[in-house]
């Protein structure tokens, strides 16, 4: 599991927007301000960060479907956003993305069959018979009947809907599966299945995912290491019994305390402070947690904290502790 | 006792049939006291509260039967002059969505004022001042800056104050807050639980707290109410809910959610509930979780259970308690 499959360096993402609904300035959004990360071939990475903080983003670059302000990101060595042609359409090929809403991401108008196998046709792999082969193996493997393959999305339940995208993305037999949110829109007792067939599929298929979520019991369940971030970067990346054993950062400190846990008998303490609005325009020069950080020490505002390695791939952006 | 539902059923007569949104609810709460109401969407705890609140869209909807007395008075008997008077002031809702429940184009201060103005029958500027101490309450930052703002112009968990401000603002026996930090962050969600829980204990409201979420129930709930397909199918005190769960739906609940201190690995799977939650307009004869109960017997096909009480103040509504 030492392989780099993807070498994302230094990508940044700026969109440029008004700070007001009716303010004259422009000011720009640092999406993805920095990310350094590289993912290995097999593992699971998880990515967790509140709302805004840029998650999104860096899937979309990753997938190609945004160029980037600046940065580089490599898979199997090759620059992606270099790629063009029959390389460009190779590499979509070999990622592919599950999205959170299976609602809003299956076309209502296409049968379950015709969805799982476009891209088949797309790719104009195998004849009008293979491919129904094909899907028919891929629904057995999600755990949809043949059956199924004829009814549109309106007639699958959630979970189900989330099988179609799920299979729609394996067909093709990618190396990397980026899951934004996947399970957060199902119910609780779907969220298990889907969990479950990700885990088994990947066993399966030697499948590479990065998987996004705000959930942190969610991505403590499937990933092997995880990347905190914060404002658009990386702000700690461990192992991830490492990360819920031994936080470092102190806003993974406090993510971890807001996890309300299922144990009347633990109520627990709380590290919550105020937040501010999410720091759309965060200054260079500083750590943008700062304001509200506990720990913070004088360099705090003077210097932006790197990401560095505290031993054991144990790595922290953070002035504090060191 | 301060509400008492009893034998409370909603349903939607809809293309496709009638739809028992709730279905023969037997509930209540004392004052001071957290109901946490918890299932899995479509189950029917929004249809629940609105229930309550008389809020019902008639047609499609409508309260076919039940109870719902508050305070010594049946809800369900008032006409609706008198049930304005109640909704907004001794009982008030914190709706699921609070971007849609705020009016776009009206400030933030005005919002409140109007709902304080119509209850209380305070001047304007009374009124302005009422709702400024109301938003420090909730721990606005800035009030004062925050009355003149327009909703787009506040962050999700700031405007989910604002719904909790004005809820609180006529001092309300009872609140009822639907999923009200469903869409928010787990930090903020900590804030707004922890928010709850102060003005519960400062100010002596009893709240039903709805979501779907058991983390939040064990957090914030003293009493809790499981739903499925319309029914309570377990009522017993947090406590006792977390120790013994008796109904096998919130046993599998319990156990198909990831924990964040279980043991970890590559082939550590979860524990599923298999198939999913089906369709309330063709609901199986008996008990309704059947096809996904690992314990289903001939009778749970055939009649269907009662809510019982069946260890001390636990009520559940499963064949298997019956001897
Ligand atoms: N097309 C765009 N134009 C302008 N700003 C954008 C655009 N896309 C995203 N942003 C902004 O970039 C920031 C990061 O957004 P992103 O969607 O990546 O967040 P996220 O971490 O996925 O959040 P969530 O958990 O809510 O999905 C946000 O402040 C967002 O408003
Ligand atoms: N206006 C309506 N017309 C028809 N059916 C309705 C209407 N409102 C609710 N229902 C139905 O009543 C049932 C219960 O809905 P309700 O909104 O109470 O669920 P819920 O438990 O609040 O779910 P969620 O967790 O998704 O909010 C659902 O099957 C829903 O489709
Ligand atoms: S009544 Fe029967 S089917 Fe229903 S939950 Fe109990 S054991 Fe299972
Ligand atoms: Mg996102
Ligand atoms: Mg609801």
């Amino acid at each position: 599991m030492t392989m780099v499959l993807v070498d994302i360096q230094g990508i940044k993402k700026y969109y440029s927007a008004r700070a007001e609904l009716l303010a004259k300035e422009q000011v720009s959004v640092k999406a993805v301000d920095g990310v350094s990360l590289q993912v290995y071939s097999g593992e699971t990475l998880g990515l967790v960060g509140e709302s805004g903080c840029g998650k999104s983003t860096l899937a979309r670059l990753i997938m190609r479907l945004d160029l980037p302000t600046a940065g580089r990101i490599f898979f199997e060595g090759e620059n992606i956003f270099k790629l063009s042609g029959k390389d460009l359409k190779g590499y979509r090929r070999k990622v592919q993305i599950i999205f959170q809403d299976p609602y809003a991401s299956l076309n209502p108008r296409r049968t379950a069959g015709s969805t799982i196998g476009e891209p088949l046709l797309i790719n104009q792999m195998y004849d009008r018979e293979g491919r129904a082969l094909e899907v028919a193996r891929i629904m057995d493997v999600v755990g949809l009947t043949k059956e199924q393959k004829g009814r549109y999305p309106h007639e699958f339940s959630g979970g189900q809907r989330q099988r179609i995208g799920i299979a729609r993305a394996i067909i093709l037999k990618p190396q990397l599966i980026v899951a934004d949110e996947p399970v957060s829109a199902l119910d609780v007792s779907i969220q298990a299945q889907i969990l479950n067939l990700l885990k088994d599929l990947q066993k399966e298929f030697n499948l590479t995912y990065i998987f996004i979520s705000h959930d942190l019991s969610v991505v403590r369940h499937v990933s092997d290491r995880i990347a905190v971030m914060h404002f658009g970067r990386i702000v700690e990346l461990a192992e991830n019994r490492e990360l819920y054993e031994h936080p470092l950062h102190p806003y993974t400190v406090e993510l971890l305390s807001a996890v309300p846990a299922p144990d009347p008998g633990r109520k627990k303490e709380r590290v919550i402070r105020e937040r501010e609005v999410t720091g759309a325009t965060n200054g260079q020069g500083k750590c943008p947690f700062h304001p509200r950080c506990p720990v913070r020490v004088e360099v705090c505002e003077k210097d932006e904290p790197e990401l560095t390695d505290r031993g054991g791939g144990h790595f922290v952006a953070c002035h504090g502790d060191a | 006792m301060l509400l008492e539902i009893k034998d409370l059923s909603t349903h939607f007569h809809t293309d496709f049939g009638v739809i028992k949104a709730v279905d023969r609810v037997d509930l209540s709460i004392d004052e001071g006291d957290t109901l946490g109401v918890v299932g899995e969407s479509g189950c029917g705890k929004t249809v629940l509260a609105l229930s309550i609140m008389r809020l019902i869209p008639t047609p499609p909807g409508k309260i076919v039967s039940g109870n719902v007395i508050f305070n010594g008075v049946d809800l369900l008997s008032l006409d609706s002059a008198e049930m304005r008077k109640i909704r907004g002031k001794d009982i008030s809702m914190v709706f699921q969505e609070p971007m849609t429940s705020l009016n776009p184009v009206l400030r933030i201060g005005d919002q409140i004022t109007e709902i304080i103005k119509l209850h209380l029958g305070l001047g304007r500027e009374e009124a302005m001042a009422r709702a400024i101490e109301m938003l420090s309450l909730v721990g606005m930052p800035s009030p004062e800056t925050a009355i003149r703002n327009y909703p787009h112009q506040m962050s999700g968990g700031m405007r989910q104050r604002v719904m909790i401000a004005m809820a609180l603002c006529c001092g309300p026996r009872l609140m009822l807050a639907d999923e009200p930090t469903t869409a928010l962050d787990v930090t903020i969600q900590a804030q707004i639980l922890e928010l709850i829980g102060r003005l519960k204990h400062d100010i002596g409201t009893s709240v039903i707290l709805i979501t779907h979420d058991l983390g939040v129930i064990a957090e914030a709930a003293e009493h809790v109410a499981v739903m499925y397909t319309g029914q309570v199918v377990e009522y017993a005190s947090v406590e006792n809910l977390f120790a013994t769960p008796l109904h096998p739906y919130t046993v599998g609940l319990m156990e198909s959610i990831p924990k964040i201190d279980a043991p970890w690995g590559r082939d550590v799977h979860l524990k599923v509930i298999p198939g999913a939650v089906p369709s309330l307009d063709d609901l199986p004869k008996g008990c309704t979780f059947q096809d996904r109960c690992a314990h289903t017997m001939q009778i749970c096909r055939e009649k269907e259970p009662q809510l019982k009480e069946y260890m001390p103040k636990h009520r559940v509504h499963c064949w298997l308690y019956e001897k």
